[in-house]
């Protein structure tokens, strides 16, 4: 089957479903976090990445420096920097540099991983269909969650707080339990962070999050590098 | 600070992040050392977002501490993740109510 527009879209779909509901979740804690819909739902549209986004939404809520802004979004998404490097070497031939230029806005976990995975070369128009698809999800899931988040009830919202921390938790768990290595990665970055937050309070919440998982995946890296089969 | 400034250098640093090296860098990372500490960075980074923070996601420490529980419990048998989100919410929901009878 060819690399089609259409296949990108149909490839996108289970991404787009799962998105919806990460980013309801997000957008509840950003409305919570002091944000207005249209804000929250701008900041998904234009970033298209999780953990980046709540940690940004941390900064801006802790009026945060603009160095502090920058340095947590590099680090939290340097991990795009090594996808991209990989799924740039299974590009198809009409990959031009125009089309590097505009597919790079939608490297993320998932959409690095379903390309990456496809026997043929990518095409642009097949990472562009499942790009708008997963961008509308994420999008759309953003704006229905904070617009919750405004609407409804406080006690149901104060209870729907608890949902994105609770998928973060469905994230990891899997993992940790499969390797003792994510375990131990895991393990010490909530260590760091428990340090951070009852005893070093001052220390403003994006740098503890920086320190708290350059750390641990230093530690990580030195004691348990990854096998290639792994990654 | 404006919000405008965050968002765009939220914005702008993320693409950065991704274009420059899908335009300009056309080898592969050999490194074994990069590939493990960039592998671990999206779980240490959740794990330290999500801990303790999640203790004051809700209205209560008493319903979040028992909404992370179900939540636990739920991921440790690999449930999905709307799944494990719903049922930690309701739970906390749940707590709440009740403390708001007695």
């Amino acid at each position: 089957m060819k690399m089609t527009f259409k296949k990108g879209l149909v490839h996108g779909l289970p991404i787009c479903l799962g998105y919806l509901s990460v980013s309801f979740g997000f957008g509840i804690t950003a409305v919570s976090s002091g944000l207005t819909p249209l804000e929250a739902t701008i900041i998904s549209a234009s970033n298209l990445t999780s953990a980046g986004q709540v940690a940004g939404i941390g900064v801006i809520a802790g009026m945060g420096s603009y160095l502090e802004m920058i340095l947590t979004q590099f680090i939290i998404n340097l991990r795009y920097a090594l996808m991209a490097i990989s799924l740039s070497q299974r590009l198809d031939k009409s990959f031009s540099l125009k089309n590097r230029f505009l597919a790079a806005f939608g490297i993320t976990d998932e959409i690095f991983a379903v390309s990456y995975a496809q026997e043929e070369k990518v095409t642009p128009k097949y990472m562009y269909g499942m790009i708008f698809v997963s961008w509308l999800g994420w999008t759309t899931g953003t704006l229905l969650g904070s617009l919750a988040g405004e609407v409804l009830p406080d006690i149901i919202t104060g209870a729907m707080g608890i949902m994105l921390y609770a998928m973060f938790i469905a994230i990891i768990v899997p993992p940790a339990k499969e390797s003792r290595n994510v375990l131990f990665a895991v393990s010490v970055s909530i260590a760091l962070s428990l340090v951070f937050y009852y005893l070093l309070p001052f220390i403003s919440s994006g740098f503890a999050v920086i320190i708290c998982a350059v750390v641990s995946s230093l530690f990580g890296a030195i004691l348990f590098p990854v096998k290639e089969e792994e990654k | 600070m404006s919000i405008l400034i965050y968002i765009i250098l939220m914005a702008a640093v993320t693409y950065f992040i991704r274009m420059l090296p899908f335009t300009l860098i056309r080898r592969e990372i050999k490194s074994r050392f990069i590939k493990s500490f960039l592998y671990y960075i999206p779980y240490s980074v959740l794990a330290a977002m999500t801990f303790p923070a999640i203790f004051y996601s809700t209205e209560s420490i008493l319903s979040a501490v028992i909404g992370t529980a179900v939540a636990l419990v739920l991921a440790y048998k690999k449930k999905p993740l709307i799944i494990v989100a719903i049922l930690a919410a309701l739970t906390a929901l749940v707590i709440e109510l009740i403390f708001k009878m007695v």
